[in-house]
């Protein structure tokens, strides 16, 4: 309700703004965002044209963390692929391993050791919060607010130090193979991981009562920046940002892939607002669940090798394979092209940023300056996913 | 153990996928089905693995029609993505031949994909039912002479985009797309940086060290197949 009452006293006084622009002939400004700005995450242009202190055409300019994968991809063989695809969401990596790996193995016929889908999964979701976890953090920023961004950095120290245990690299695990993983986990590793969930599972109570039961970022994100549900679906957002439309659609639990989803008891958020707030707030749920997940997961690994017999020259067999997956930023997926080669044919990378940032010419018009800051937050992108 | 349900009647759409044979797999028989009812003519291809994907290839001149016409009739309302195939094989390989020796003999036939195709660039866009999640992927020839296929910026928004990354990297045009700027290259960089013939200029200036790397190292006895893998 409050939403409602929200979004409509917004559009109101949009509309006396203006109407008064229009009175008052004010002359029309060029403001240029970026591309080094902080609420960027790094080097995104955003060029508006303002009337008064409404955007009337916004435009995002891409390009400048242009690394051209698609193109290194075609002369790289498909191991060495993933030491790339690390570097697209640098928050999650470990996710963007996943799809990539199983496409080739779904070419190849190969499937992985249920234990070593299980520490997929698992470290499929730790990434995820390690990811989401600095969303909340930063999200106080963008606002003003110093306080939960170090509350963030401290707690998803926790999760990149058992990433880090178990693969070797913080940002970069380069762990997931064709045909499994490289390495077991190490020892002492699941009660740790218990332990940190239990944090984590602090965290998220601590931001929500820092943060979302706060009147000023309420007032900041409610009924701002509402997408509703058939404008999501015709520009393809994806992950938080379409469940936030009041689309009930996670890719972990609606398609079959060999990994182990199915296997705990966890829920899909949705909510009917699409403004700033909601996703803002399923984000903070997907959090939570991400912890049940792992948490009922470490509990059932079973024994077993954590590597497929795979030749050691892999050579993918001809055809084509698309598999996406739900990743922290949304729907990441790879259609991948071989020609019975070494190295894949083609790779066409499909990056949720690049999605879910193409409805900002579409959604800002019309905004307040600041809150651009608030809508590019809530939209939630990594410039390494949507340059590429 | 299933999960639990949130909401019936969708939860039970996708467990019973799950649980199905592979082989077996009636819920995207159908949607060709009447994919191939709706498009008539239109549809030239179509490629099907149970279990998978589909794969279909209209007619370039039916391409916005169709899609339109598969977005309306079957609600393949959600927009996925768009990109283009070259599928010419790359003269330069994976840019690892020896600049000291003659260029190797190459493959250059160009042989199509699934749901087939007769010409070197393909345009292909993948479309889903966000009620079914039954994805599409669905693809169209673009002859060398006229690199022009029509937008579907109308059909879907978001393929503003994406069709303007495809315009620089492929150089295919799309007609009623009304702004075909550059998104990531610079605005004078000449060639499309994607076509299979575009060299791949940091592999073409200084040998891939992967070629030195083959050689075995001092006291390694074994000399297999897997030191040539030894680049990956």
């Amino acid at each position: 309700m409050l939403g409602d009452r929200q979004q409509l006293s917004y559009i109101a006084a949009q509309a006396a703004d203006a109407r008064l622009n229009l009175e008052l002939e004010t002359e029309g400004m060029t403001l240029n965002i970026g591309p080094q700005h902080p609420a960027t995450h790094g080097t995104l242009r955003i060029i508006a044209r303002l009337d008064g202190e409404q955007v009337v055409w916004a435009e995002p300019a891409c390009g400048y963390m242009h690394r051209g994968y698609e193109k290194l991809a075609e002369v790289r063989t498909f191991p060495q692929v993933t030491s790339l695809i690390n570097r697209i969401d640098w928050l999650g990596s470990f996710a963007n391993e996943v799809p990539f790996i199983l496409a080739a193995e779904k070419l190849m016929g190969v499937e992985a050791p249920t234990r070593a889908q299980y520490i997929r999964t698992i470290l499929f979701e730790l990434s995820r919060i390690a990811n989401v976890s600095l969303f909340l953090g930063d999200l106080g920023v963008q606002l003003g607010a110093i306080t939960p961004v170090f509350i963030a950095f401290r707690d998803r120290e926790y999760v990149l130090n058992l990433i880090e245990s178990a693969t070797g690299g913080r940002f970069h695990p380069n762990f997931d193979r064709i045909g499994g993983l490289k390495d077991d986990l190490p020892a002492g590793w699941i009660d740790e991981t218990r332990a940190v969930m239990k944090k984590l599972r602090g965290f998220c109570d601590q931001i929500e009562d820092l943060l979302f039961g706060n009147e000023i970022f309420q007032a900041r994100t409610r009924g701002i920046g509402v997408i509703p549900r058939d404008v999501a679906l015709q520009y393809g957002l994806s992950g938080a940002n379409l469940r936030a439309s009041g689309v009930d659609w996670d890719l972990r639990r609606d398609q079959s892939l060999p990994m182990m989803w199915d296997k705990a008891d966890w829920k899909v958020w949705t909510h009917p607002d699409g403004d700033s707030f909601a996703r803002c707030w399923i984000r903070l749920q997907e959090t939570r669940e991400s912890t049940k997940i792992v948490d009922q997961l470490l509990g059932s690994i079973p024994a077993g090798p954590v590597m497929a017999k795979v030749p050691k020259i892999i050579k993918v067999p001809e055809g084509e394979a698309w598999v996406s997956t739900e990743n922290p930023l949304g729907e990441m997926g790879y259609y991948v092209v071989s020609r019975g080669d070494l190295g894949p044919f083609r790779v066409k990378i499909r990056s949720a940023s690049f999605n879910n940032i193409s409805i900002t010419p579409w959604l800002l018009r019309g905004v307040y300056v600041p809150d651009i800051v608030t809508i590019l937050a809530s939209l939630y992108f990594i410039l390494g996913d949507i340059d590429r | 153990m299933l999960l639990k349900p949130q909401s019936e009647g969708v939860r039970s759409l996708s467990s019973n996928s799950e649980t199905a044979t592979p082989v077996v797999d009636a819920k995207r028989d159908q949607v060709l089905a009447a994919v191939r009812d709706l498009l008539g003519e239109a549809l030239v291809d179509s490629h099907f693995k149970p279990g998978d994907d589909i794969w279909i290839r209209v007619r370039n001149d039916a391409w916005q029609a169709s899609i339109k016409k598969l977005r309306d009739a079957l609600s393949f309302d959600y927009f996925c993505f768009l990109s283009v195939i070259d599928w010419m094989p790359s003269p330069y390989g994976r840019g690892e031949d020896d600049p000291t020796e003659p260029a190797p003999e190459r493959d250059t036939v160009i042989r199509s994909g699934y749901a087939g195709g007769e010409t070197r660039m393909q345009v292909f866009v993948r479309v889903v039912n966000s009620t079914t999640h039954v994805g599409l992927n669905i693809k169209a020839d673009v002859v060398d002479s006229a690199l022009v296929i029509d937008s579907l910026i109308t059909v879907y928004a978001g393929a503003n985009w994406h069709e303007r990354e495809a315009h620089e990297m492929f150089g295919i045009d799309f007609a009623g797309h009304p702004d075909l700027r550059k998104m990531y290259l610079p605005i004078d960089f000449e060639g499309f940086p994607m076509r299979k013939d575009f060299p791949l200029l940091a592999r073409m200036v200084k040998p891939w060290p992967g070629i030195v790397d083959v050689e075995p190292l001092p006291g390694d006895d074994e000399v297999d197949e897997s030191s040539e893998g030894g680049a990956s």
